[in-house]
């Protein structure tokens, strides 16, 4: 793992340089490439930059896209934000709960369901939203939202 | 077999969270010869996805439909579009947009965003070719004259900001654009940038030649990759056409302008916090002074301003200050892209003059709520706007006079919530988003937020009352006024109008003592 990191640093680097402002943009580069931003990524992205790694560090953790541990098959992001509310996105949350075993921030047991709250996915006209994975879901109802998760977990069982 | 070729349909993030892909997958399956140009949105999302098909009296509407819908639609011909179930009309004509004054959402939902031969054929670039003959003083006084005031909610006079940079004895400055749009109810700057990126580009183009500047960002939250993805192509478009990059039209003038992906933080969209995080760190909100104009990005003069108010410029330059200056009222001119969402029938972008009222907007245009329900309130201007109460839903939307009744207009986010609504709990939520999101570097912000959370909750369990309404009206007043920035400076403005409209909510009669103490 530690490898691959290095690489990837190393390969961005060499491409669009160390300056400073090129630090959230090799981090986004790793979380997209490996799907989160594993531990030793402080230290190897702290060298290259000349930075500290408590530096890196402090980066990676105040943001709240960075990921630090491997996401689940499916990450469902529930909007939480004002409104959303106004159109039930609090009924939503128990109902994946119930029905992926999955708690907020946290996976379901057999690692294929996380939910992270998000704050605003900007297609407030189509509250409640939510996103799984890269794909986008808009005027989520409970039905919806029941044959959605009842598709992603026959999938799961076929996979 | 009718003979209509050429079809519409948004690919806009929201439209394609209703199904718009699909629909154009079908249609794409079914002839070769079909020409399918993937728009923005037209703004009217409780009717997509929308099928648009251009034909002799203007382009006409279907919608909203499904996949299965279009294997009928296609077989019919001009007489018979008026039987089927979804059919529109010609979608100029919807009332809904036929009323708006689209200045900045002019061309979308109209153009392939990704065609600059399109854009031009709109009036586009018009605004930087004015420019390029001018001297950055005098676009400079051409925006101050419009009067046009910073559309990310501080509404501060944009010509002034590009003054006091233009003025700035440096060699190196930076134009910024805040498209960092982290409030709950808003997605004008979204659409904008996924339906007509190279507003934007011309806009903060423009601003490059007027403060100086030769190097731009675009700061995009991660929220929104199709605005990242498309905002990235426009670019490279704009580069090749010499309407962007070196020698600009085959002039002398140069500016460059990235794109830089933000990373989920709401007070970034402060703008010194989003220009620490542009310089890869932490996003903690700078004191002010030195203000950014003078001391921004890597310390050096910079204009920071949001997406909405540089797609304005291009214009103001094209038709001139007092062209934009005749839409609004008092100092608040210009048109606002109001968004109408949350709980609402019609939601969607509404752009129109200053001077509209709540009422016209939730329920004539908006329709009311989407559940049927009656409206109970309605928040303007983001997670950090008042709750606003029946009885002000007549006074006109404009900056001074929402500051006079302690409410907001922002970045133009209209939030309906209908009686379902229980405002203790909204109030609560305002407080967690803040402990949430603060960026930790003031205390009343930090602190006061997680403190407010455990006075609401003890309110919500009727511990003394009284006492905690009162802590909770100090707590908020030291937020609002020993926090840093907006973020622990503005959470009172939703917490104190639930407090103050809907005290039922929490358990307290509207002549307690510690309410009008």
């Amino acid at each position: 793992m530690s490898n691959s990191v290095q690489n990837l640093v190393d390969k961005f680097v060499s491409l669009k340089g160390s300056s400073e402002d090129m630090v959230l943009p090799v981090l986004h580069h790793i979380q997209d490439s490996l799907g989160f931003i594993p531990e030793d990524s402080a230290s190897v992205v702290a060298k290259k930059f000349n930075l500290s790694r408590a530096e890196v560090h402090g980066v990676i953790t105040y943001y709240h896209h960075f990921r630090t541990n491997k996401p689940a098959k499916y990450n469902i992001q529930l909007c939480v934000a004002e409104s959303c509310k106004s159109c039930g996105s609090d009924n939503l949350y128990k109902q994946i709960e119930n029905k992926t075993g999955a708690k907020m921030h946290e996976h379901s047991i057999d690692a294929k369901f996380s939910i992270e709250p998000v704050y605003c996915l900007g297609l407030c006209a189509a509250s409640p939203a939510i996103q799984i994975n890269d794909d986008f879901y808009g005027n989520v109802d409970s039905k919806k939202m029941d044959d959605l998760l009842s598709k992603l977990k026959s999938e799961t069982q076929n996979a | 077999m009718p003979n209509f070729k050429k079809f519409y349909i948004s690919k806009d993030a929201l439209s394609e969270s209703l199904g718009s892909n699909k629909l154009a997958k079908k249609l794409e399956s079914h002839r070769q010869d079909f020409e399918i140009i993937r728009t923005g949105s037209r703004g009217m999302f409780w009717l997509e996805p929308l099928l648009e098909i251009d034909t002799k009296i203007g382009r006409i509407g279907f919608g909203p439909i499904t996949e299965n819908d279009i294997d009928d639609i296609i077989e019919l011909n001009e007489f018979e579009f008026k039987n089927h179930k979804n059919y529109l009309g010609v979608i100029d004509d919807i009332p809904f947009l036929s009323n708006q004054n689209r200045l900045t959402f002019k061309r979308v939902g109209l153009i392939d965003p990704l065609s600059i031969e399109q854009y031009c054929s709109y009036d586009g670039f018009e605004g930087l070719k004015k420019a390029l003959e001018m001297d950055s003083s005098k676009i400079v006084s051409e925006v101050l004259d419009s009067g046009l005031r910073g559309r990310g909610g501080a509404a501060f006079p944009a010509g002034i900001k590009w003054k006091t940079v233009n003025e700035a004895n440096e060699e190196k400055k930076y134009v910024v654009c805040n498209a960092d749009e982290g409030d709950s109810g808003t997605f004008a700057d979204r659409m904008t940038m996924e339906g007509d990126p190279f507003s934007l580009i011309e806009g903060m183009t423009i601003a490059g030649l007027a403060s100086g500047a030769t190097m731009g960002y675009i700061y995009i939250r991660s929220e929104y990759p199709h605005a990242i993805d498309t905002m990235e192509k426009a670019i490279v478009l704009a580069n090749k056409e010499r309407y962007l990059g070196e020698s600009i039209l085959g002039t002398k003038m140069n500016f460059q302008l990235e794109v830089r992906k933000a990373a989920g933080s709401y007070v970034c969209g402060e703008e010194t916090a989003m220009l620490e995080s542009l310089e890869g760190k932490r996003g903690i909100v700078r004191a002010k002074p030195p203000i950014p104009a003078l001391n921004g990005l890597f310390g050096k003069p910079t204009v920071v301003n949001n997406v909405l108010t540089f797609t304005s410029v291009p214009l103001i330059l094209a038709k001139g200050a007092s062209f934009f200056k005749n839409y609004g009222i008092g100092r608040s001119t210009g048109t606002l892209p109001f968004q109408l969402a949350g709980n609402i029938k019609h939601g969607g972008i509404y752009e129109k003059a200053f001077g509209v009222t709540l009422r016209e907007l939730v329920f004539d245009i908006g329709g009311g709520t989407k559940s049927g329900l009656p409206v109970k309130a309605i928040q303007v201007g983001g997670p950090l706007g008042s709750y606003i109460p029946e009885d002000k839903w007549d006074i006109p939307i404009d900056y001074e006079k929402y500051i006079e009744f302690g409410g907001v207009v922002g970045h133009g986010g209209v939030v309906v919530h209908d009686t379902n609504a229980n405002l203790a709990e909204l109030a609560k939520y305002a407080m967690e988003f803040c402990a949430v999101e603060s960026c930790g570097k003031c205390t009343p912000c930090r602190i006061g937020s997680t403190r407010g959370v455990e006075v609401i909750n003890r309110i919500q369990k009727k511990e003394n009352v009284d006492e905690n309404v009162v802590l909770l009206k100090d707590l908020c007043d030291v937020m609002e006024k020993g926090s840093l920035c907006a973020m622990g400076g503005m959470t009172p403005f939703p917490v104190n109008s639930a407090l103050k409209y809907y005290p039922e909510d929490f358990g307290v009669t509207s002549d307690d003592k510690a309410l009008t103490n």
